[in-house]
């Protein structure tokens, strides 16, 4: 069998495994976040932490919750990172600057896990644990929450409330990434994914000479960077370094577990609003968008056009033997569709055609299937987007699961779409405008621009992946990056819920004759459509300068 | 003035943050991995969640999953070995410094050395040093090292088209091979019957259109792709089936034993995809050239 159709069927298995599951997880999803009983160790913590688990509570205060949840965790891991160096168990590691904290603290609460230090040099074992892999499952279950939130206003009428903020991150946390988590990380460790607690140890290596082996709690923190959409690796090389992705089929299980809670949540919110081909619809969409994207991720990286892969005979700089160029190829497609960022292969490398596909992806809004929760909700904004273009067309009142789209409605969801592009395109034209950033760029010309622009695009998508060539350590990167993965989180955050909020107040519309049905093949491809040229429209001029002018040379 | 009301609730919403975030760092920072910690103390996971480590004569040589180098302390690769992938990390194989290269497909110009400077190297290109490795290996082990797009003597065939007109256009003034050093002699004399001339350090190409040169090498070269390429770890503990089979003669004739020898051993450690379709055939290095020692104890 040849290399390309070995990925074929990895692809296909991976698609049936998402097929396979979807439901299931879906279904579980929704039941734990709809259930009126709580356990007794949530009951615990809602005691402990002094929140009213049965208090519904108004877009506003759900709203509110989130932030002030958000700042402590940038605020706490930001004071644990600068106090690492008292703390670094067990190897003493240098105190990490004040920008870097600042950027690092946004990037892992942001869900974005942008890293501009490497893990193996610079961070000890305590702050990975205890800083970290924690903000690896909260700033996941803030996403889900959120999505859920937005899903309320649908299912919702004649109320301002949306739920509780603290029942649904809890609930989250304990009875659905933990628990996976827990399987997956001893199944990890089976692998040969390591997980300890040594000191480096310094061997004598065959050849004479010597290698120093890191050690740490890698197994346990792996499974939630995947899980939880969030692609911070314990070490610089993340998912290629062996003792994060230790075998093929590890490789397989990290594709999988960073897409089936995204691929899933469809089914949550169609069981949510009670009608689940609406939730089919919304799958639909991401999976076209899914396969159209790995499809031409896969021919690119297969056809190796270019200078250097021409050279080399085949894309293999920057991927390890053990994954292959197809198989790596589907790890970056799948990385960069949601909001992962981890990396079993090195983008940067990638031909130039292959880098502008990773980009679009992000670009995407990653919405096919996006990060946890984010993904969700971002394919929502456009779903109602959508509905209203059509209404505008055949001139009526556009409406969307019997709520009816205003003005309220389409400005927030307007503001939603507007904030990326804005901190992208504002962003990377800043960094190009100033000559002390320019000179960050590993290569010139238009590969350059490429590295600035996925640098931005993958801050504001909240992504985290990198073309790993540009240094990105300096105060002005660490400083601006970390303020645009802020704001490219919590803004959409405030639009979601609003929208939220003043869907849920409505009384639902019954439909009629000229309601556009959203379940049918028609609104899946229109649906598609609007998410493409909204894309295309905002960032082809970018993209245009940069890997494409690289590609077409 | 900011009401005393909401002044109040908003350091409450903080407080409950605060008080949610501990009992979350207490669950899942701390609780969790030290539960998975202690759950891997199990026989049977227990070397795995220590690294995988590999003993000889009672000492750890290095982990099965990480990649070493093969070479003496110059540098220069040991005959008696099989030879890693080329590695981006730290000095090459440094766990502590885990990383890829980061160059671009299209990173095919050099900067060329001063000669001025003492021990300057420049800065080469991701195609010249795959031009490099490429011509180093096939002179080792005895193939054609010879690539698209590389010249005769090792980097990258890049051509500086200077045009009489602005947008490269009008006749072609000057043509320079940018990654040959004077007094290196061009891979090319003429381009469009204009003589090309070597590189000099620190001169301004940048005006010239860059035209890289296919040249007449083999699209399937001798020398396998993951030869001249690092790995995205730069710890890549494993080499293609094919880049094994190159180094047999070489690691035989060092050892004094026949090639048959060797390739017995290498198809012990050959690793197919896992269940036919899974990633790709590779050969696990430290693993055949532990067995080596074992097996062939080489003396010098």
């Amino acid at each position: 069998m040849s290399s390309t159709w070995a990925g074929i069927v990895f692809l296909a298995t991976l698609v049936l495994a998402l097929v396979l599951v979807h439901k299931p997880l879906g279904d579980y999803l929704a039941r734990v976040l709809t259930a009126t009983r709580h356990l007794r160790a949530e009951k615990v913590v809602y005691k402990l932490g002094g929140v009213d688990p049965d208090a519904d509570q108004t877009w506003g205060r759900y709203l509110r919750s989130v932030l002030a949840f958000s700042a402590m965790g940038v605020l706490f891991l930001y004071g644990f990172l600068r106090l690492q160096h008292k703390v670094g168990h067990p190897y003493p590691m240098p105190q990490m600057s004040r920008s870097q904290s600042f950027d690092t603290a946004a990037s892992f609460v942001t869900n974005t896990n942008w890293q501009s230090y490497s893990g193996e040099n610079t961070l000890g074992y305590l702050v990975q644990m205890a800083g970290l892999a924690v903000q690896n499952f909260l700033s996941a279950a803030v996403g889900i929450a959120v999505a859920i939130a937005l899903v309320r206003g649908f299912a919702r009428h004649r109320t301002d409330r949306l739920g509780n903020f603290w029942v649904d991150l809890t609930r989250i946390c304990l009875r659905i990434l933990l628990p996976i988590s827990v399987v997956f990380a001893i199944v990890f460790v089976g692998a040969g994914m390591i997980e300890n607690l040594h000191h480096y140890s310094t061997i004598h290596t065959l050849a004479g000479g010597s290698q120093t082996l890191p050690g740490g709690p890698v197994a346990s923190q792996e499974v939630i960077k995947e899980l939880g959409t969030n692609g911070g690796g314990f070490f610089n090389a993340n998912s290629a370094h062996p003792f994060e992705n230790p075998t093929i089929w590890t490789n397989w299980l990290e594709i999988f577990l960073l897409l089936c809670i995204s691929f899933s949540l469809p089914r949550t919110f169609g069981t949510i609003v009670g009608d689940r081909r609406q939730g089919r619809a919304i799958v639909a969409v991401m999976a076209v968008l899914a396969i159209l994207s790995v499809g031409l991720q896969l021919g690119a990286q297969s056809a190796h056009h270019g200078t250097v892969p021409s050279a080399v005979g085949t894309s293999s700089e920057g991927t390890e033997t053990r994954f292959g160029v197809p198989d790596s190829a589907v790890f970056a497609t799948g990385t960069t569709l949601t909001s992962t960022g981890a990396v079993d292969s090195f983008h940067d490398s990638y031909t130039s055609l292959g880098g502008a596909v990773l980009l679009l992806n992000m670009m995407l809004g990653e919405v096919a299937p996006g990060g946890t929760g984010s993904g969700m909700y971002g394919i929502l904004i456009l779903a109602v987007i959508t509905v209203f273009v059509a209404g505008l067309m055949v001139g009526r009142t556009p409406e969307y699961l019997g709520k009816k789209l205003g003005g309220r409605e389409v400005k927030f969801a307007s503001l939603y779409l507007l904030t990326t592009p804005a901190l992208v395109l504002t962003g990377t034209a800043v960094a190009m405008a100033l000559p002390g950033e320019r000179a960050g760029m590993l290569n010139s010309g238009s590969h350059g621009l490429s590295e600035v622009l996925y640098s931005f695009t993958s801050a504001a998508n909240n992504n985290g992946s990198a073309f790993a060539g540009i240094s990105v350590n300096t105060v002005w990167y660490n400083t601006v990056l970390g303020i645009v993965m802020l704001l490219g989180r919590f803004l959409p955050i405030v639009f979601v819920l609003g929208l939220a909020g003043s869907l849920a107040r409505q009384k639902p519309v019954p439909a009629s004759e000229g309601t556009l049905p959203t379940h049918r093949l028609l609104f899946v491809g229109m649906l598609t459509g609007v998410t493409l040229i909204v894309v295309a429209l905002t960032y082809f001029p970018a993209l245009a300068l940069g890997p494409l002018a690289e590609g077409l040379h | 003035m900011i009401p005393m009301r909401t002044l109040l609730n908003s350091l409450r919403q903080l407080a409950a943050s605060l008080r949610m975030l501990l009992i979350f760092t207490v669950v899942l920072g701390v609780a969790y991995p030290l539960l998975i910690t202690l759950i891997a103390q199990v026989p049977g996971l227990k070397s795995r969640a220590d690294g995988s480590l590999i003993k000889a004569d009672g000492k750890i040589v290095g982990s099965k999953l990480i990649g070493q180098s093969f070479t003496d302390d110059k540098g220069n690769p040991r005959p008696q070995y099989f030879q890693s992938r080329p590695s981006a990390a730290g000095s090459g194989y440094d766990p502590t410094a885990s990383s890829a290269s980061n160059l671009g497909p299209e990173s095919i110009q050099d900067v060329l050395p001063d000669p001025a400077v003492k021990d300057d190297t420049g800065t080469h290109s991701l195609l010249t040093q795959v031009c490099a490795r490429s011509l180093e290996i096939g002179k080792r082990y005895s193939v054609d090292g010879s690539r698209p797009f590389c010249t005769p003597d090792g980097v990258g065939a890049v051509l500086a088209v200077f045009y009489a007109g602005p947008g490269y256009h009008g006749s072609i003034t000057r043509v320079v091979s940018v990654n040959q050093a004077c007094p290196a002699k061009p891979f090319l004399t003429r381009y469009r019957g204009v003589p090309v001339q070597c590189g000099k350090s620190g001169a301004d190409y940048s005006r010239g259109k860059i035209v890289p040169i296919r040249g007449a090498a083999p699209a399937h070269p001798a020398v396998p792709a993951d030869a001249v390429t690092a790995s995205g770890s730069g710890l890549d503990p494993e080499i293609s089936p094919a880049f094994a089979t190159l180094q047999e003669a070489l690691v035989a004739k060092t050892r004094r034993i026949t090639i048959a020898q060797v390739e017995a051993l290498v198809q012990r450690y050959r690793k197919g995809r896992d269940l036919g379709f899974l990633g790709e055939a590779r050969v696990n290095v430290l693993q055949v050239n532990l067995a080596l020692d074992r097996a062939y104890p080489y003396r010098a």
